[in-house]
């Protein structure tokens, strides 16, 4: 089974998100970047299919060099090669059209995502992916099993409930917890990646539908308004009577 | 040339989620000078839906084909997509939930169109320019993106947006049919199992919410939390590690890797308030905060507090709310 799966490289989720340039960049200072979370339960759910089943697993990411880190924190997790599309990530629509190039010339079994990207909070590769493909996007998904050698079964969140989906290779699914619990490099496989292939590609002429012109940040909060405990129903009334959310 | 809102449907009414969505596409339809037109798909009472005229919609496509019951990806954006082309659509509008953001994605692709998800503000429309402000940065920022493309979709944040409610007025309803194939199907669903919600009040839409974290010290305690949120018309949600360690279903965990809230009032006990779950909680509008360590992070982000024990300070307040006359 050959899969592939799709990174994106996220400030870490502790970081200070500010803005430079009259707000119009965000600032990357001090930032620490990550494999975004819900692709790290993408990558280590194709890991163990590979493991169970055989086959092999790629990564990809749409970026500039300076992701080449994270790249390698996958291989190093487990991936077997990987590939880097030489690009800004301009927008979603844009990311969906490389993804989309390559998953076509790789003829992949699977291709797996996580549900979004905790910097631009998407929710839209996936489904751009698969609608672009023709095949079924399952999103987002917390179970994901083999039926048999064609055939896989997952199970997919919806407000208030679940869907369960048999779908037939190939597909696009996007993971999120409990799918599986996420792995960490351990020596031999830091020491492995820095040896296993990483192609850097040259985008296909895909164009961007948006344009992010500036940015902006929540209005602070004033600051909280203590009640004693002893008095704990004193708050009940100020919800009501102050706040006006009773 | 209208806009055309998805509404969804839930045990036959419309989603809540929805009413904002009509909400929204009715105001931006009145800034155009043309009017909204909403397409519903699968189980809705047709009542629910000349409803929607309170919210602004003068016309409902309604594509009652049995099959769509449940969610099918494919026949759903054929549904849509026919419905756009019949109105002239420019402008669709979704709710952002895991249907509304996956059908728009693939109506993007379909229409050649500018996707927006996460939308918590109306578009700013001048000089030729369609801006719209989304949350980016999992609520720690907004960010203004320009909609360049001739057909513009926006899937709005949920409880970002008033529902209008103009009693009285009713849509008209239209039958609407998308001579689905076969192969449309092939992804259906094998089985659609809905939670049980107690009072029917499902937490992405809750306007109330009681989360409880590890302070609460074991599930035999969650009762307290469940009593507050039924006192309070509330759903109740929980942190993490309360998931992880099995104290609470996973579909309620809320945060970084859960789901995102954005209710009126998040009550949260015994949470610490670590950034990875302020991050799915930061867009409430009112945060009370309940915690015996006075130092606790989350008393920063929180609009009331109260330092104490949980299991001493929750009952007080189930008393206070059955004391308040809805
Ligand atoms: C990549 C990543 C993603 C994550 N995603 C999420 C996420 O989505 N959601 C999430 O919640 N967490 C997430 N976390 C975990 C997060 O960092 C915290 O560990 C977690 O939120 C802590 O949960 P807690 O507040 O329930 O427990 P604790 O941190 O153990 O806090 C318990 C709190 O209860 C208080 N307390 C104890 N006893 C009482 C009492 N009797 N009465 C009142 N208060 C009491 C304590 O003072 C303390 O503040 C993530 C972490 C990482 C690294
Ligand atoms: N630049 C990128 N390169 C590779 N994969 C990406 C990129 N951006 C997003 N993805 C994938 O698409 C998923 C959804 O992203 P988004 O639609 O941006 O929320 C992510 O979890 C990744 O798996």
């Amino acid at each position: 089974m050959k899969i592939l799966v799709c990174i994106s490289n996220v400030p870490d989720t502790t970081s200070k998100i500010n803005f430079t340039g009259d707000n119009k960049e965000f600032d990357k200072n001090g930032v620490q970047y990550v494999i975004n979370p819900w692709d790290e339960y993408a990558l280590t759910r194709a890991i163990e299919l590979k493991e169970a089943k055989g086959g092999s697993v790629t990564v990809l990411n749409v970026g500039e060099a300076d992701t080449e880190p994270n790249i390698r924190k996958a291989l190093a997790i487990g991936a077997d090669d990987a590939i880097r599309v030489n690009a800004h990530p301009k927008d979603a629509f844009f990311v969906a059209q490389q993804i989309t190039a390559i998953a076509k010339e790789g003829g992949y079994d699977m291709i797996l995502m996580g549900k979004e990207s905790i910097d631009y909070n998407g929710f839209q590769v996936h489904n751009m992916v698969g609608e672009m493909m023709g095949i079924p996007s399952v999103t987002p998904a917390f179970k994901l099993d083999m039926v048999d050698d064609s055939t896989a079964r997952l199970e997919r969140e919806i407000e208030g409930g679940k869907e369960v989906v048999e779908v037939k290779l190939p597909f696009v699914a996007s993971a999120q917890q409990p799918m599986c619990e996420p792995r960490i490099p351990n020596m031999r496989g830091i020491m492995t990646a820095r040896t296993k292939p990483l192609k850097v590609v040259a985008p296909v002429g895909g164009e961007a539908m948006s344009e992010y012109v500036s940015y902006s940040k929540p209005e602070k909060k004033s600051g909280v308004k203590l009640i004693d405990a002893d008095n704990a129903g004193e708050l009940i009334k100020l919800l009501r009577n102050e706040a006006k959310v009773l | 040339m209208s806009v055309l809102v998805f509404v969804e449907g839930l045990n036959g009414e419309i989603k809540k989620s929805s009413l904002e969505a009509a909400s929204y596409g009715s105001q931006v339809a009145q800034a155009m000078g043309t009017s909204a037109t909403a397409v519903a798909i699968g189980e809705v009472h047709e009542e629910a839906l000349a409803r929607l005229g309170e919210q602004g919609i003068s016309k409902v496509l309604y594509d009652a084909d049995d099959r769509l019951k449940q969610f099918v990806a494919d026949a759903y954006v054929k549904v849509i997509a026919k419905a756009a082309q019949q109105e002239s659509s420019k402008v669709l509008v979704f709710s952002n939930s895991n249907i509304g953001a996956a059908v728009g994605s693939k109506l993007a692709v379909r229409l050649n169109g500018s996707l927006a998800t996460n939308v918590t503000e109306l578009p700013k429309m001048d000089g030729g320019n369609f801006t719209v402000t989304r949350g980016v940065f999992s609520g720690k920022a907004f960010a203004q993106v320009n909609l360049t493309s001739d057909v513009k979709i926006i899937a709005v944040k949920k409880n970002s947006t008033e529902i209008i409610s103009n009693a009285g007025n009713t849509a008209t309803v239209e039958k609407l049919s998308a001579d689905l194939a076969e192969s449309d199907f092939a992804a259906a669903p094998k089985e659609t199992v809905m939670q049980e919600t107690d009072g029917g009040v499902l937490l992405p839409e809750a306007e109330i919410v009681v989360s409880g974290g590890r302070g609460m010290k074991g599930p035999e305690n969650w009762h307290l939390i469940e009593e507050l949120a039924k006192e309070l018309g509330a759903a109740t949600a929980c942190s993490k590690p309360v998931s992880d360690i099995g104290w609470r279903p996973h579909h309620e965990h809320v945060g970084q890797t859960g789901i995102t809230v954005s209710p009126n009032l998040y009550i949260a006990v015994g949470i610490s308030g670590a950034i990875q779950h302020l991050a799915g909680v930061n867009s409430s509008k009112v945060i009370v905060v309940i915690n015996k360590d006075p130092e606790a992070p989350f008393f920063k982000a929180a609009d009331y507090g109260i330092v104490g024990d949980a299991l001493e300070v929750v009952p007080k307040l189930i008393e206070a709310a059955k004391a308040l006359d809805k």
